[in-house]
């Protein structure tokens, strides 16, 4: 597993898996567009866990679903590249390669992915397909073989290949999704909620398993989620969004002892401990009104730290130490 | 007089009983028992996963679905034993807050809608100007100044707001317990913190005790001051709640609690995939914990363990880890 | 248990949406409401310009071609009259007049009984939903039967045995095959509601179950009891009209089906005298498609409002 103390060494000779660029979705409703994701730029290297939280809202799964592509209208992307590998721009993609390149260069475990699964297949047809439909035809045999292969990786005995879904629990169902997102070995795998829905103690089992998969195969993964605790026992970098804009990214060693972001400070502080009673940090909502932010910095009305250019110029998103980006004017670099 | 606000005396829910029997019948809720005492009031916390029996308990105690056995005795009768004087009584001093904000408001009126049926049906007022008084003081219960806000559509409001403004209707009607069940589950996380608040000024300036119905130990842990666990109908564990979740006893408390992320520290200890019970049958007799547990006796299978005290401040726990052994 | 986060954003300051953008401003529904209006305006508002009683048998002379007609389909039909735009038919009745006299007794037959089967499959699809049991099982197995039986057919066996048509009683045997739908489609939608959580919120209020019925269920259910009424109209008028054209209809004083009825006695078809049997169809097509426009409309406003609504 590749701890922070690895990941800084490499920093300079880190391959890219994920390079996503200044993305913008906007969504249209009769009062207005709502900036869903503005000015989206991250990178995801090789091999590495990256956690995006944020509160609902905040526009994390937008940016996941604009990654692949998969943006509806009303939204629409209206800015922005998503380069995999340094060699793949899928927004240049046509659909015949746009339909290769999802599952094998990335592969997306949506929300409620469990309660998706077909319920009149057998699981090893389900995942078969998966495999027919992005990578050919395949010999029964050398079918069979995989699939076996990649329950096993997910920690799930070989007869779930029989059965149908409505007889697996919870924890099994989002394991399955997980092996059929592995499949043909993508380069990153998006996971939306890959645990909300399920019991503490199954969580954690699916979270080892997602570990167990990049240990295995050492493919990125992208995980979405609202829960930072959970997230942090996964990730080696974590991404905070606010209302659509990135807020911070930070190796998560970092983000947890010393948050710089004020809204990152107040996500982290409002965890309910349960080592010891104490006082729970007030706040209130998305106070502005998403068609029509504020000028300057997104969290302004929510800020203890506000000062007047917070309510005129937009904190640009900054390297402030190594591997370390903040969105905050705090840390400009004429501080 | 001295007797309890509430009392639970083996409480049965099972589902499919009666003419279709045997392998369809889900045995939600079992033998539970509680005592809430008149004063002082208490949050007690009514812990568990999916399946553990903690919505049928608050539909019960709602009044909402009936029980297949056992008692709910409110001040010392018999709920079902009740004349229809006594169940309003009933049904106005036991309130409730449900999880998801949105869905428990009619779409089709404004949000003041749902204090008008309460001031109507309790005929809580004489006046019209009674009625804004009683409206006010219980907005500003929940931290909400102006009676602007009654006039909005549900859909015109924030998760939050929608689920402070449930919380200020059951103030309204004075009541004596309140069921909260899940209230913040489907709040965001740096806004739960109010709500959570409010109950325990709810508890403190008012005397009124709070059944939290709820599957996060954390928030239990920060407001309640009891707490019971469930696990499949039955009570595993239950006692003060520092007390249980600092020391718990019963292998399912301690792999719970070991479950819960911690963004300080990675998780530790061993996990294993527990959680292909789906594929076992479900044990009648005995303990229904035992394919899970990595401490499972042969007894364990033949006897199902009671709740015996475990350590100080009323702590008890369902488990033959416990018990004298038989000889 | 599913955790669903939901958006917490303060919308109260949105500002009211103006007509242009409101829901209500959809195109079908207008459309539709407008082709119907221009019927039903056309059939009350025309006989104050054109006298009613040329629809009465003899009263105008016999097989006049409409006025545009230029050549006459057969020399046996009496050359265009401005006194008859739209020419007569062989019982010496002017065409314009029996549509001015005749659309709104159609319409007439749609709206009661309509208005009849709507009223009966409210109450029983109601009783049905909220009391279950064996009650409801009665109800819907009788729902079922009748959906599934040959209504036309059996309608015509019963107007077979009316001595004098008329076309209040017509509407009435038509109210027999309209309620089973609308009385299913209501059950289903009340089964539905009522495992909302706010009849839950009424029900721990102290709400007895009438006024959940008609305070918190039935206003929710109003745009699908609008859109089963307009449906029903649309069936009652097409299986009237199917009776009448079969020659069951009230006789005396013409509505849309028996004048095509009247029309296919005469054989007008191989007269040529197209200005018998078309307008009345052409009027139908119009109500039609109006009443089908109204609906889908009706269900694009309720539907998408209630799922873009929520967060």
């Amino acid at each position: 597993m590749m701890d922070t103390k690895t990941a800084d060494k490499n920093l300079e000779r880190r391959q890219v898996a994920l390079d996503l660029k200044d993305l913008n979705v906007h969504y249209e409703t009769p009062e207005g567009d709502v900036i869903a994701a503005n000015n989206v730029s991250l990178k995801i290297f090789r091999g590495e866990i990256l956690g995006l939280v944020g509160e609902s809202g905040c526009g994390k799964t937008t940016t996941a679903m604009a990654i692949l592509r998969l943006v509806q209208p009303p939204g629409r992307v209206t800015k922005g590249s998503v380069v995999v590998r340094e060699e793949v721009d899928i927004f240049n993609l046509d659909d015949q390669e746009l339909r290769s390149a999802r599952w094998k260069e990335i592969a997306l475990i949506p929300q409620g992915a469990m309660n998706s699964l077909n319920p009149v297949m057998r699981i090893r047809d389900q995942i078969a397909d998966v495999i027919r439909a992005h990578d050919g035809m395949h010999a029964k045999s050398e079918l069979k073989e995989r699939i076996a292969e990649l329950l096993h990786v997910v920690g799930l005995p070989s007869r779930v290949g029989a059965l149908y879904p409505h007889e697996l629990s919870g924890g099994m169902k989002q394991r399955v999704c997980i092996a059929m997102s592995i499949a043909l070995q993508p380069t990153l795998v998006v996971a939306d909620e890959p645990t909300s829905a399920l019991d503490v103690i199954v969580q954690r089992v699916v979270a080892q398993t997602l570990l167990d998969i990049r240990e295995k195969f050492g493919m990125s993964i992208l995980i979405i989620g609202h829960d930072i605790s959970l997230i942090a026992q996964l990730v080696d970098r974590i991404a905070v969004m606010y209302a659509g804009n990135l807020v911070e990214v930070s190796p998560l060693k970092k983000i947890v002892e010393e948050p710089l972001h004020p809204y990152t400070k107040l996500l982290i502080e409002s965890i309910p401990s349960i080592t010891e009673k104490k006082p729970m940090r007030f706040s209130s909502g998305i106070t502005h009104d998403l068609r029509n932010p504020p000028p300057g910095c997104v969290f302004q009305s929510r800020c203890d730290q506000v000062m007047d250019i917070c309510h005129k110029v937009v904190p640009p998103l900054l390297e402030v130490d190594s591997d370390l980006q903040v969105a905050c004017h705090l840390y400009g670099n004429d501080e | 007089m001295n007797e309890p606000l509430l009392q639970i005396k083996k409480l049965t829910k099972v589902y499919g009983s009666g003419l279709t029997k045997n392998k369809n019948t889900l045995v939600a809720l079992q033998d539970f028992e509680l005592t809430i005492p008149k004063e002082p009031a208490k949050i007690i916390a009514i812990a568990g996963e999916s399946g553990s029996g903690k919505t049928t308990l608050a539909n019960l105690v709602l009044g909402l679905t009936m029980p297949t056995s056992g008692e709910i005795f409110f001040r010392g009768k018999d709920v079902l034993d009740m004349d229809r004087k006594e169940r309003k009584d009933y049904t106005r001093h036991v309130q409730a807050v449900f999880q998801d904000p949105y869905s428990v408001y009619n779409p089709f009126y404004p949000v003041k809608h749902i204090f008008d049926i309460a001031l109507r049906n309790f005929k809580l007022a004489e006046s019209r100007s009674q009625e804004n008084e009683l409206i006010e003081e219980a907005l500003n219960m929940v931290g909400m100044q102006s009676q602007e806000i009654l006039h909005k559509f549900p859909h015109q409001l924030s998760g939050g707001q929608r689920q402070r403004l449930m919380v200020a209707r059951a103030y309204l009607l004075k009541p004596n317990l309140i069921v909260a069940d899940e209230p913040v589950s489907m709040v965001d996380a740096s806004l739960r913190a109010t709500i959570l608040d409010i109950m325990q000024k709810l508890r403190d300036d008012r005397v009124i005790s709070i059944l939290y119905v709820t599957h996060d130990l954390s928030t239990a842990y920060q407001i309640a001051d009891e707490i019971y666990l469930l696990y499949q109908g039955s009570t595993v564990e239950r006692g003060e709640v520092t007390e249980v979740i600092d020391n718990p006893k019963h292998p399912y408390v301690q792999a719970l609690i070991d479950s819960i992320p911690d963004i300080k520290q990675k998780w530790s200890g061993e996990i294993t995939a527990l959680d292909d019970e789906q594929l076992r049958t479900r044990s009648d007799s005995g303990c229904r914990f035992y394919y899970r547990c990595p401490y499972r006796m042969d007894r364990c299978l033949e006897k199902k363990p009671e709740l015996i005290s475990v350590g100080k401040a009323d702590h008890h726990a369902s488990c033959h880890l416990y018990s004298d052994p038989p000889d | 248990m599913e955790e669903k986060v939901l958006m917490d954003t303060g919308n109260s300051n949105i500002k009211t949406v103006g007509f242009w953008q409101s829901p209500w401003f959809n195109p079908k529904l207008i459309i539709g409401s407008i082709l119907l209006l221009s019927v039903f305006l056309i059939s009350n508002i025309g006989p104050i310009f054109w006298d009613k009683d040329m629809a009465l048998v003899g009263s105008s002379p016999t097989n006049v071609v409409p006025l545009w007609v230029t050549e006459k389909p057969s020399g046996l039909l009496k050359d265009a009259d401005p006194a008859h735009p739209l020419g007569t038919e062989s019982n010496g009745r002017d065409m314009l007049a029996v549509l001015l006299v005749g659309t709104p007794r159609t319409l007439r037959i749609g709206l009661i009984g309509a208005g009849i089967g709507m009223l009966v499959g409210i109450i029983l699809g109601f009783t049905a939903g909220l009391m279950g049991g064996w009650v409801d099982y009665v109800i819907s197995t009788l729902c079922d039967t009748m959906v599934s039986m040959p209504g036309l057919a059996v309608l015509v066996v019963i107007a077979a045995y009316i001595p004098q048509m008329e076309v209040n009683n017509l509407a009435m045997i038509m109210a027999i095959f309209a309620w089973p739908l609308p009385a299913r489609s209501i059950r289903a939608q009340i089964l539905s509601m009522r495992e909302r959580d706010f009849i839950k919120l009424a029900l721990i209020s102290g709400s007895s179950k009438i006024d959940i019925m008609f305070r918190e269920i039935m206003p929710n259910l109003l745009p699908y009891l609008a859109a089963s009424f307009v449906v029903t109209v649309s069936g009652v008028i097409l299986a009237s009209t199917g009776v009448e054209t079969l020659g069951l209809g009230p006789t005396r004083i013409p509505t849309l089906g028996t004048t095509i009825n009247g029309a296919l006695r005469a054989t007008a078809m191989f007269r040529g005298m197209w200005w018998w049997w078309g307008p009345p169809i052409v009027v139908l097509v119009i109500i039609f498609v109006g009443l089908f426009l109204i609906n889908v409309g009706l269900d694009e406003i309720a539907n998408p409002r209630l799922r873009g609504l929520k967060s």
